[in-house]
């Protein structure tokens, strides 16, 4: 059972064999773009990541230029991950998934493909040289200008109807839960963008906008915005992405399909009302920071049913965790992602968010999800589909991805680890008074008293990239091997499948 | 439509009977443990809802009554009663006065510590000893403006060239070679002039040269041996101490083209007492008279 499982985890796609008599090949040239594209942009932003890191570990690196500074180049950071990074990657991915679960080629075929490669790029870097040279309507994770907010919706328009064909032609009765989780993300992160990105130019033709919304109201939308491109962007999508290479690898069948349903419908319920935990405290009115702390503290089981379904998946096949670091990869991500599932919660109730608002403490929860969840699940699926794509029998190294792994690791470790101490020093510390009533610590001594709790963070994030470094050579090395697919399950006989893989 | 129920041999349990590109899923019931914690969420959310202000209209506070703003004024208030005798003292006893009292002293030197962190470290530094660029150093006992209590609390108090006090320090040093007073070889000579007051000329014949233009340009307000005067805030020269910088080409600069900085007044932003205890704190800093 053990070995099949490795063999299928390992074995070169047959496409339009085994279970499809679909006789079209799928559409694979943009989707193996998309996957050198996600590990380009991964290694680009964790290299901003790093960079912005230092300057606030050592403020000279801001270098004194307008461009190079810590507020331009932070947006640079997070939007490569979250969007090049991520956004690559749920791209190759559900274009990947749907193809297959449906047994059906992508609606609007190779052109479809590339429009949305290029069109997808062609957004990131307008975006970024925007940032770089300040042009952005300064609202966090939404900073691109109107004219690259038209861009991206055109290109995501096009996703939907690329998505959604495929599921209308689609050759299996019903759809697969991933799909389910692709689409609501596809979705809602339309319906998300426009409705924070309704702007007017200052006047016609210039770059300048600024948002129709106005005062409280559009905290609150930025925030709907900025919290659902953590619930459908950062969640719904590579909850797509879990479930359907972690049964692949594990080759065993999804725990439950109720749960599947149950948690899926309450997460995109109750998601999207939990925006205001981001304003606690401040001008928005009490009835709206109360609704957003209940639903943020009832999405932790409906988070919960996912990493379930995730890790339960498993039973039976835990011991491909010892012999396949691919696998490793994605269920340390499902363990992150119910980390910070439940610690989401906790920092949504207001007596605790009255201590971590502002802090640190957010950065680091931030940075579990992102590093934890979001990166390891796409580097599982990237060391799943790169053989596939590329018609060869296995990574070319198991070792390196374990190195991946472990140096990866204990780069969250450390980063996560020096965010929380520091987050929560600083809060006691904004809070401290002493027994005459007077503040013990001044803003700049908080500041100074996190210098070290910075470098940690910066080493974490060198590690990190580290991995992302050795993930990029061992594809390299992978693509450049020989191997061609169809001659893999005779190159592999089954008694010799487990052994290659504890290499 | 299943198609193929199989039975999970590991599991024991039967498959839903889809299949997708080899993928199935199992009739997995719901984890109790999981339906009842999410209940319980529910349940305090109900609760939370009821209690706490949840409703978009006026009033609707919920049961407990409690309202943001409302809940922090009790707080606020409290804290400043706390505070509020020792502070009452404070504004009574001016900065001499609190100097004199040990009991109003040590609070003083409490609380101006943290003001003089959030309000002023920011030029002056984080312990009083300036920064290069015009920001003077609190800490030795080198004063533009007077370095007694009371001179401190009034340049605290009423700032310097903020155009917010009419009992603001001013004064105002001509621009000599920007508005043609001296010729560039004349300020030169006047700058050696400066510079020797500290016995650091570079050319003695420069600086006798200089000596006539400086008794005429510059002595009324900064002393014919360069000793300055806290009436008009007119910087000592013969020392080693200098607010823009000490060398050649920055005397000639100041000269030339002086800069003058700006400090806020600060009464009106912090309460007087805060002032008076910011004017001990800084007379303490090392360098008070």
């Amino acid at each position: 059972m053990a070995a099949d499982g490795a063999a299928a985890a390992l074995a070169p796609p047959r496409i339009g064999a085994g279970t499809t008599t679909h006789a079209t090949p799928y559409v694979e040239g943009p989707i193996r773009a998309f996957a050198i594209a996600t590990v380009f942009w991964g290694i680009a932003g964790f290299l901003m990541g790093v960079l912005i890191a230092s300057q606030l570990a050592w403020p000279a690196l801001n270098l004194g230029l307008e461009w190079t500074t810590f507020g331009r180049l932070r947006p640079v950071h997070t939007s490569a991950v979250i969007f090049a990074f991520g956004g690559n990657a749920l791209l190759c991915t559900s274009l990947y998934v749907v193809q297959r679960t449906c047994r059906a080629r992508l609606f609007g075929g190779e052109d479809m493909g590339w429009f949305l490669f290029w069109g997808y790029q062609f957004f990131i870097v307008a975006a970024a040289l925007g940032y770089v040279f300040g042009v952005t309507q300064s609202k966090e994770y939404a900073e691109p200008e109107w004219f690259v907010d038209l861009w991206l919706t055109v290109v995501w328009v096009a996703y939907l109807i690329a998505f959604g064909g495929t599921i209308l032609r689609r050759e299996e009765p019903h759809i697969y839960v991933a799909n389910w989780f692709f689409l609501a993300f596809i979705i809602t992160v339309a319906m998300l963008h426009i409705g924070n990105n309704v702007a007017l130019p200052v006047e016609w033709g210039s770059a300048k906008s600024y948002v129709v919304w106005a005062g409280v109201q559009d905290a609150m939308i930025q925030w709907w915005y900025g919290h659902n491109a953590v619930g459908f962007f950062l969640t719904a999508g590579f909850l797509g992405i879990m479930y359907y290479f972690i049964p692949k690898q594990a080759n065993r069948p999804v725990y439950s399909y109720r749960l599947s349903i149950v948690h899926f419908w309450t997460l995109i319920f109750l998601y999207i009302w939990a925006g205001p935990h981001h304003l606690h405290y401040t001008a928005l009115p009490d009835w709206a920071q109360t609704l957003g702390m209940v639903f943020s503290v009832m999405l932790w089981m409906p988070s919960w049913g996912g990493m379930i379904n995730g890790l339960m998946t498993l039973s039976g096949a835990w011991d491909k965790l010892r012999t396949d670091p691919a696998l490793r990869f994605s269920v340390a991500a499902v363990g992150f992602y119910g980390m910070s599932t439940f610690e989401g919660p906790v920092m949504s109730i207001k007596a605790v968010n009255a201590l971590s608002h502002y802090t640190d403490w957010t950065i680091g929860h931030v940075h579990s999800g992102a590093m934890g969840w979001v990166g390891f699940i796409t580097f599982g699926a990237i060391y799943y589909l790169v053989p596939v794509l590329w018609r060869k029998p296995r990574m070319y190294s198991e070792a390196l991805i374990s190195w991946h792994f472990w140096i990866a690791t204990l780069g969250i470790v450390l980063y996560i680890t020096a965010m929380w101490v520091s987050g929560i020093m600083q809060g006691l510390m904004w809070r401290a008074y002493d027994e005459l009533g007077f503040l013990q610590y001044s803003f700049v001594e908080t500041v100074s008293a996190m210098y070290p709790y910075y470098v940690i963070r910066t080493l974490g994030g060198v590690l990190y990239l580290s991995g992302a470094l050795i993930m990029a050579y061992n594809i390299w090395m992978t693509v450049r091997s020989a191997g061609v697919a169809e001659e893999a399950p005779r190159a592999v006989p089954a008694g010799a499948v487990a052994a290659p893989a504890a290499q | 439509m299943p198609t193929k129920i199989e039975k999970d041999a590991l599991t024991g349990r039967e498959t839903t009977g889809h299949e997708w590109d080899g993928l199935k899923e199992l009739n997995t019931p719901l984890p109790k443990w999981w339906l009842w914690v999410f209940y319980a969420t529910i349940a305090f959310s109900v609760l939370w809802v009821i209690l706490y202000p949840a409703l978009p209209f006026r009033g609707a506070t919920g049961l407990t009554g409690w309202v943001a703003r409302e809940a922090v004024v009790p707080v606020m208030e409290a804290e400043r009663a706390r505070q509020e005798p020792m502070l009452a003292r404070l504004r009574a006893a001016g900065p001499a006065g609190i100097a004199a009292d040990p009991e109003l002293r040590a609070f003083a030197l409490a609380g101006g510590r943290i003001a003089f962190a959030n309000n002023c470290a920011g030029c002056h530094g984080a312990g009083g000893q300036g920064a290069p660029g015009g920001f003077p150093n609190l800490a030795d006992d080198d004063w533009i403006w007077g370095g007694d209590l009371e001179a401190i609390r009034h340049t605290i108090a009423h700032g310097i060239r903020a155009g917010e006090s009419a009992e603001e320090r001013i004064s105002m040093m001509p621009r000599f070679l920007a508005d043609g007073m001296l010729t560039a070889a004349q300020v030169n000579d006047v700058a050696e002039h400066v510079l020797s007051l500290s016995g650091r000329a570079t050319d003695r014949a420069a600086a006798e040269r200089g000596a006539a233009l400086y008794a005429e340009n510059c002595a009324s307000c900064h002393g014919a041996r360069g000793e300055g005067n806290r009436e008009v805030g007119a910087p000592r020269l013969n020392d080693r101490i200098w607010l823009y910088g000490g060398d050649k080409a920055a005397v000639v600069r100041s000269i030339g083209s002086p800069r003058m900085g700006v400090m806020p007044a600060w009464e009106g932003r912090l309460d007087p007492a805060v002032v008076n205890m910011l004017a001990v704190y800084v007379h303490a800093l090392g360098g008070g008279e």
